[in-house]
């Protein structure tokens, strides 16, 4: 950090900042590799999430194969499928999802849309990612350690993670999965220190709370959930490390194990319980939160329209953000409490479907007579919202105790939660990625592999999930890899289950033609220029693009305007940036790189 | 969970008082134009580093909270017996006590730009916070050469874990006094120090907070109250 007098109004990030002010790289190590630049940390920490989600996404087609046709491989025994299985969960989950949402865009769009020239704290942010990448490596470790991965499900409930009859329980396999996580926990943290305060404290001049885009307010929001909830993570982690190291009995019940007593005695499996739901519900919403936001502003932007509700969009954010820290035991219906409790976790979950519902009726009334763009950022907001609602009304059945004690553990709740927080934000995280990849490469992404992959992607995803909620309610269990020959499971079941691992399968390769898309078109994609989608915030203002370090060439933005103004009456374009000023203010500051409206093509409704 | 949840009820009070000011109402559509009022980014005028440092003390204190709720879940099993409470533990609460003073002077020499003085006071923060970390290495050997170790009893484990992430914290402030310190005695300017001073001495204060509400819980008090507490409601 740099010392700046701590009082009075120094602090208002100044408008000309000098050249020793910023952080400069000075060699190509630290320009690249050891960057402390946001942006440059952003593109580290997606290749990272993106690499290892590959490997989640190899794992789920293993598990499909073994599903869709079962004695067929010899290698998929049972303990390699729940190991596969536990895997698969927790890349996707946390290293995969969380990374790439607060770590990779809350990186990249933090500092460009509140119109800062870096992270707060370069330094802390850079460490982040390397604490990330290690806990990535000690993840990967595990599949190459004696015994191979822990196979306790992503939920690690004990006892049965560390006991003997589960996969890597007692060798290495569960203690690089817990160190794994307690070093991501500390690597976030110091990654979302920065994302709070330079939201808090990094805002460019005229940029009020209330001018943010919604993107900052979901990501902002959801990082200050994960900072309080990753703790009951890590506390969880520690003392099964504990557990498991030493010996000692928080979480385990004295157990006799092949014949053995094991050292254990009297401790509390539903500890665990508590403390990974008290993680794992806020969890679910610290990956819809910045999906929320980033899908508000892809679909005002791409449907030429201001959003609908701004403000009931922030409070909504904002409630769900606080509510979901009280719903953690709706997870735990079947494990037993009191039935008070599970009238009280009942209803707080059913509350949090309101203000939900609002972002959607929002989303649509946004869309409603707006001047919709079918680009491919588009599609897949749209995607995102048909596959969000019909995630959310399967939630709301399981969130009734009634309802959820038959279909618990089975594969409709596989189905449910793939779609909510499975396709849902992945589809944003695709949209996402075609919006912003003109900004971060200069270049645009191929239409047609583009719009290929969109339609492969959706339609797949709906083959692969939407069947399994019928194979849920006929009653086939979930994390089972095989059915056998189980009287009340009918032989459709097992026709749906190929059908399944055929579409899965397909999906999965279609993904190799995004990737392919995403290398072919650094140098063959059409050139995107300033701000290819003509939208107003920030980050499609900077001195060039990809936007150069310090973000802003001299000066900083001054902003005048919320984010939204599209398709305003009587304005000389379809938009008006945040930083500018508009025809009314003559005489106000002259912002340089301002308004990109000027000397713009006029291309009133054109295809962007 | 109840300790998290009075926790996070205090956070969120904290942010709903602050959210409450920052004109959530506003109709941010109607509001094209110049900034009129300075300063524009109705941002506080905290220093980064103090908001970012505040921010990293809420984490820590939900950590702690976690654990003193998986604490008293764990205490109404049956196997539960309270574990020895050395007495070294009221000497090292003592030192801890006398490093936060120590720091406090040190803010204020700092901010009157008293050169020796200043080292003086980050200097006997840092030994006496030394002195708290060997203390409580040796109440973990008087309770291990009692035959109370880490694993046979799950109070006694909680003893272990619960000061060894609290010392760790502990340990993670002293790289930064200890900078601090060094800084200080290489005759850098006061006025230099006065911000890392500050965070020292809010990180320290609020970890003997932290360790004073610990302390309780440990040593079984902070149950008595709760027992109390209840009694009189019912
Ligand atoms: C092509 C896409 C995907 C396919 C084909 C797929 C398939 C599967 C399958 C077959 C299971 C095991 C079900 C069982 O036997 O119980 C599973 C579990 C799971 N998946 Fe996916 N999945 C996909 C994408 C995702 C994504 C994007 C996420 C991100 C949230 C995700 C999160 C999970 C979780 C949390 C589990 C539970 C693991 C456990 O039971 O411990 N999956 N998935
Ligand atoms: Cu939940």
């Amino acid at each position: 950090m740099v010392d700046v007098t701590p009082h009075g109004a120094d602090l208002i990030p100044p408008a000309e900042v000098g050249e020793m002010d910023l952080y400069h790289p000075h060699s190509w190590w630290t320009k690249y590799v050891f960057s402390q630049d946001a942006k440059v940390i952003a593109i580290q920490y997606s290749g990272t999430a993106l690499a290892i989600g590959l490997v989640a996404l190899v794992l789920s087609w293993l598990m499909r194969l073994q599903l869709g046709f079962p004695g067929t491989f010899d290698f998929i025994t049972p303990e390699a499928y729940y190991q596969f299985m536990t895997m698969h969960g927790m890349i996707m989950v946390i290293y995969l999802l969380t990374a790439l949402f607060l770590g990779g865009f809350g990186n990249y769009l933090i500092p460009l849309m509140v119109g800062a020239r870096d992270m707060v704290f370069p330094y802390v942010n850079m460490l982040s990612y390397w604490i990330y990448l290690l806990a990535v490596l000690v993840l990967v470790a595990s599949f190459f350690a004696p015994g191979g991965p822990t196979g306790a499900g992503w939920t690690l409930y004990p006892p049965q993670a560390i006991l003997s009859g589960t996969p890597g329980g007692t060798g290495p396999g569960i203690i690089l999965m817990l160190v794994s996580l307690i070093l991501f926990i500390i690597g976030f943290t110091m990654g979302g220190l920065n994302y709070v305060v330079t939201v808090l404290q990094g805002r460019t001049r005229g940029m009020t709370l209330m001018r943010l885009p919604l993107t900052v307010w979901g990501i902002f929001t959801a990082t200050v959930m994960a900072l309080l909830a990753f703790p009951a993570l890590f506390v969880a982690c520690v003392m099964m490390l504990f557990d498991r190291a030493i010996g000692s009995s928080f979480f385990m019940p004295a157990i006799v194990e092949m014949g053995e007593q094991s050292p254990h005695n009297g401790g509390s499996p539903i500890m665990f319980q508590h403390l990974f739901w008290f993680f794992g519900h806020p969890e679910v919403y610290i990956v819809a939160l910045p999906a929320f936001g980033i899908v508000s502003d892809l679909i005002s932007t791409h449907a030429r329209k201001n959003i609908f509700g701004y403000r009931m969009m922030v409070w909504a954010i904002v409630g769900i953000g606080a509510l979901s820290f009280v719903v953690w035991a709706h997870h735990m219906y079947v494990s037993g409490m009191h039935p008070y409790f599970g009238f009280f976790f009942a209803t707080t979950t059913l509350i949090i479907a309101v203000p939900t519902a609002i972002k959607v009726y929002n989303w649509v009334l946004t869309l409603w007579r707006g001047d919709i763009h079918l680009t491919i950022p588009m599609l897949f907001a749209l995607a995102f919202i048909v596959t969000f609602v019909n995630g959310g009304l399967t939630g709301l059945f399981l969130g009734n105790v009634v309802v959820d004690v038959p279909l618990s553990d089975t594969m409709f709740v596989v189905a449910h939660f793939h779609m909510v927080m499975g396709v849902a934000p992945i589809m944003v995280v695709f949209g996402a990625v075609y919006h912003w990849y003109p900004k971060m490469t200069g270049r645009m992404l191929n239409e047609w592999m583009g719009r290929f992959h969109f339609w492969v992607t959706f339609i797949g995803a709906y083959l692969i999930f939407f069947p399994m909620h019928y194979v849920g309610l006929v009653g086939v269990p979930r994390r089972y890899p095989e059915l056998g020959d189980t009287a009340f499971i009918p032989p459709s079941v097992h026709t749906l289950n190929e059908f399944i691992t055929v579409a899965a399968l397909t999906v999965g390769f279609a993904q190799l033609v995004f990737l392919f898309n995403l290398f072919w078109s650094i140098r063959h994609g059409k050139e995107a220029g300033d701000n290819p989608w003509r939208a107003t915030t920030l980050e499609w203002q900077t001195a060039g693009t990809p936007p150069p370090h310090g973000n802003f060439g001299k000066e900083l933005p001054v902003v005048y305007r919320w984010a939204y103004d599209y398709s305003v009456p009587g304005a000389p374009e379809d938009f008006i940036a945040q930083n500018d000023p508009g025809p009314a203010t003559q005489g106000g500051p002259a912002t340089r790189g301002g308004p990109a409206t000027q000397g713009g093509p006029a291309t009133q409704g054109g295809p962007a | 969970m109840s300790a998290i949840l009075i926790f996070l009820a205090l956070v969120m009070a904290v942010a709903g008082w602050w959210l409450a000011r920052q004109r959530l109402m506003s109709k941010p559509w109607l509001e094209a134009g110049p900034v009129n009022a300075f300063p524009a980014t109705e941002a506080s005028l905290l220093h980064p580093a103090k908001l970012g440092l505040g921010v990293f003390l809420a984490v820590v204190g939900a950590l702690f909270a976690l654990f003193i709720s998986a604490y008293f879940m764990r205490m109404v099993y049956a196997d539960w017996q309270a574990a020895p409470m050395p007495w070294l533990l009221w000497l090292n609460t003592g030192m801890l006590v006398l490093a936060s003073v120590a720091l406090q002077c040190a803010v204020v020499a700092a901010h009157k730009g008293q050169v020796d003085n200043l080292r003086l006071a980050l200097l006997v923060g840092a030994l006496t916070s030394v002195a708290f970390l060997g203390g409580q290495l040796l109440a973990w050997r008087d309770l291990a050469a009692n035959g109370y170790f880490a694993a046979d009893n799950p109070a006694v484990s909680f003893f272990y874990l619960i000061t060894a992430m609290h010392g760790l914290h502990i340990i993670g402030g002293l790289l930064v006094l200890g900078r601090t310190n060094v800084r200080a005695w290489r005759g850098e300017r006061p006025a230099k120090l006065t911000l890392t001073t500050e965070l020292c001495a809010m990180y320290w204060h609020v970890l003997l907070v932290v360790w004073l509400v610990l302390f309780a819980v440990l040593a079984g008090w902070a149950a008595d109250f709760v027992d109390i507490c209840r009694q009189l409601l019912s």
